[in-house]
């Protein structure tokens, strides 16, 4: 059958079974957008902003397994999803973008809302396409989605010229996709998997660090099965969390600069560390020199070979699936005659004790003023911690990832590599498309917030009861933290004045709006919130204005060089 | 350490500029860089000379494997191989210079490839560092222009670079 480009692009949509396209329409994108509205298998949700856009295609992939996708004009549209795509590839989510393009004729012409779509957005996608010819059309798509959701996952943009979507060629949806120069390794080599398995059982102080690569490989159960066999501690890096449940006594929290004293000591101290699925950041392992100094054997499991070996010397290296390699690996210890050597563990597992009795998540409880790590707990608390929580950039941030415990994967949505301002609320738009019954929180700060915040309307038009959780300190809490500590308490730029009345605010928008100021007042306040089953509820808590997150490893720092709290500075 | 490498990849416009793209974002070194299609013409090879410690030749490996349009990197220094690098230099050649530069080109095995009563054009290939030897040896002077294509490389043997 003959169809037009954008015919094609909508049943290609339809065929890779696409719910949802998160976008925003414009000139070079119209003849796309008229196809759309001819059907309703693939609803189109109309943001505020592209980078809403793209945020809630993220946040949609993030709460499901599902590649997230998202359409946009060409210019000042891709422009405005730059920042969106950046934030999908550097967390590695699978989405596709499709971006009108001008005429073939015009490209190079400076044409009104040209831009070089593929060539601005080539260092932040996995791959991008411009589609020339309707001919390619299908397959490229195809290849599209191929490429966002295997190997190691990432966002693909699709640029297509206007004349593409409106010239017809014959279409049939290819049923499968080889590529020669694009084959990613899925299973791990069987004797690197042999040597890791020895070296754990060998192992007299083992950790388990694992990142966002076994949320995306969807290995917690895998995850939960190896650790519990090995009785070994566990960490989850930032985008991990939720892999292992935070409740579980083998878990010490995350790790990093951030992360708790105990999780860093054991990291920083261990004689073989399983790595799975993390990338060893700057942000996770703070100086590599300083944590090299410690002799420790590492296996490494990962999808990519590029994060083998990039920032530290990895003595094991396993490429692979990380799902399939932990099973490969569960079946072989289970059928060794060797097993872990619970003397040493047991010794291990005293000294990690001896680092979790330090508390280093303990604030002051009694404040009248409300401390932002007990909303955090409180929310944990009254939602059983079976929310979907999403957060911004910044203080809140990381007072989410300590107290709010995740137990299962896929449950915490954040920009972790790009640290985004501006995600969390578009990204809870995307998660509460996908989770229509399910309570999604976004907790952000009032600095973040205000990024992406027109988004209340595209909230408003489509009722999602979102639960804004907004922890105002009237700082741009990260930065004066930073400013404090190292720049004398000069804190340039980090002050807003003139904030909104969000509550004025959200109700303009038309929602719900609450200001709380008081600790008495906290638990009520979310109570109420929740109970609104079918509101956007934008919860402002006026907190402690000058609050910093921690225990703390400073930039450059090595990870058992911490801060403890403002008695260590 | 000075690196030669082949890269076979996809012969489709933006692929090169993924490939010089990724060195300059992640800040390897290019020192020469060269590229046509091969016998088969969905096929380009290219050849990329670099620097760097044993750690950023293997990230430059892996990273360029992990570009969608690579389908084959092989590091030509870790065995026996070939370079060659064409230079085409225009020289004045007048007086006692003339037959000087005549006989510096056939030592070097070099051609004379265009002559005027004042100019030759003189085509040389070889390593890098023979076509650095003739300019030195010759009359710096006497040299009006010089272009180089950088270095091409392939393995010694039967080690082929093929998918």
């Amino acid at each position: 059958m003959e169809l037009n480009g954008a015919e094609i692009v909508v049943r290609c949509l339809q065929e890779e079974g696409v719910d949802y396209v998160f976008g925003y329409p414009g000139g070079a994108v119209l003849y796309l957008y008229d196809e759309l509205f001819k059907q309703d298998k693939v609803k189109h949700i109309l943001v505020r902003h592209e980078q809403g856009a793209v945020h809630a295609a993220d946040g949609y992939s993030r709460s499901t397994e599902k590649i997230g996708v998202a359409l946009v004009t060409s210019g000042p549209g891709v422009t405005n999803a730059v920042t969106g795509i950046a934030t999908a590839y550097m967390d590695s989510i699978p989405m596709v973008i499709i971006t009108g393009q001008v005429p073939t004729h015009a490209i190079g012409l400076d044409a009104f809302q040209e831009c070089d779509t593929v060539g601005i957005t080539r260092p932040c996608v996995k791959h991008n396409f411009l589609v020339k010819n309707v001919k390619d059309l299908a397959l490229t798509i195809k290849k599209a989605f191929y490429i966002a959701r295997t190997g190691r996952p990432g966002p693909v943009v699709v640029d297509i010229p206007k004349d593409v979507t409106i010239a017809k060629t014959e279409f049939e949806y290819p049923r499968t996709v080889s590529m020669r120069s694009y084959n990613p390794i899925v299973k791990g080599h069987a004797g690197q998997i042999k040597k890791a398995i020895q070296l754990l059982l060998r192992a007299k102080r083992p950790m388990i660090y694992t990142g966002g690569g076994v949320v995306l490989g969807n290995a917690a159960v895998e995850l939960v099965q190896l650790v519990r066999w090995l009785g070994f501690p566990c960490t989850n890096t930032l985008m991990g969390l939720g892999a292992y449940p935070a409740s579980d006594g083998q878990f010490v929290g995350m790790l990093g600069m951030h992360g708790t004293y105990e999780a860093n000591m054991a990291m920083q101290h261990c004689d073989v560390l399983l790595a799975v699925g993390a990338r060893f950041d700057d942000r996770v392992i703070g100086n590599p020199q300083h944590f090299s100094k410690e002799p420790r054997t590492i296996i490494h499991i990962d999808i990519d070979p590029s994060s083998i070996s990039k920032r530290v010397k990895v003595d094991v290296p396993i490429v692979g699936n990380v799902r399939e390699v932990m099973q490969d690996m569960s079946k072989q210890l289970r059928a060794s005659k060797d097993k872990p050597d619970h003397g040493a563990l047991k010794a291990w597992w005293k000294q990690i004790d001896v680092w979790r009795g330090r508390n280093c998540l303990k604030y002051e409880r009694t404040s009248k003023v409300i401390k932002p790590q007990s909303v955090v707990e409180k929310l944990h608390e009254l939602t059983r911690g079976d929310a979907f929580v999403t957060s911004d950039v910044g203080q809140h941030q990381m007072w989410a990832a300590q107290f709010y415990k995740f137990s299962k994967p896929r449950r915490w949505i954040n920009s972790g590599g790009l640290g985004t301002m501006g995600f969390g609320l578009p990204a809870a738009m995307g998660v509460q498309f996908a989770h229509p019954k399910a309570t999604v929180a976004c907790i952000t700060g009032e600095g973040s917030i205000q990024m992406c915040i027109q988004e209340l309307s595209t909230c408003k038009q489509y009722h999602l009861p979102i639960k804004i959780v907004n922890l105002n300190n009237r700082y741009l809490g990260m930065v004066r933290q930073w400013q404090q500590i190292d720049y004398s308490s000069r804190y340039s730029g980090s002050y807003m004045d003139a904030l909104p009345d969000f509550v004025k605010l959200a109700e303009a928008y038309g929602h719900v709006g609450m200001r709380i100021e008081k600790t008495a007042d906290v638990e009520p306040a979310l109570k109420e919130a929740l109970k609104l089953k079918d509101r956007l509820v934008f919860m402002d808590f006026i907190t402690d204005q000058t609050e910093n997150v921690w225990p703390m490893v400073k930039a450059g720092k090595g990870l058992s060089e911490m801060l403890l709290g403002s008695e260590d500075l | 350490m000075r690196h030669i490498i082949s890269v076979l990849l996809e012969n489709e416009s933006g692929a090169l500029s993924r490939v010089v793209g990724l060195f300059s974002a992640r800040g390897y070194n290019i020192e020469t860089l060269t590229v046509a299609p091969t016998e088969d013409p969905s096929l380009s090879r290219m050849t990329v000379v670099t620097t760097g410690s044993d750690e950023v030749i293997e990230q430059i490996n892996k990273q360029l494997n992990k570009l969608i349009e690579v389908v084959k990197v092989v590091d030509l220094s870790d065995g026996e191989h070939i370079e060659r690098e064409l230079m085409l230099v225009k020289v004045r050649a007048i007086g006692k210079g003339r037959e000087e530069m005549k006989r510096m080109t056939d030592i070097f095995r070099g051609r004379i490839i265009d002559v005027t009563d004042k100019d030759y054009t003189i085509e040389l290939t070889g390593t890098g560092a023979k076509l650095d030897a003739f300019l030195n040896a010759i009359d710096r002077a006497a040299i009006l222009e010089t272009v180089r294509t950088g270095a091409s490389g392939i393995g010694r043997g039967d080690r082929a670079l093929k998918i």
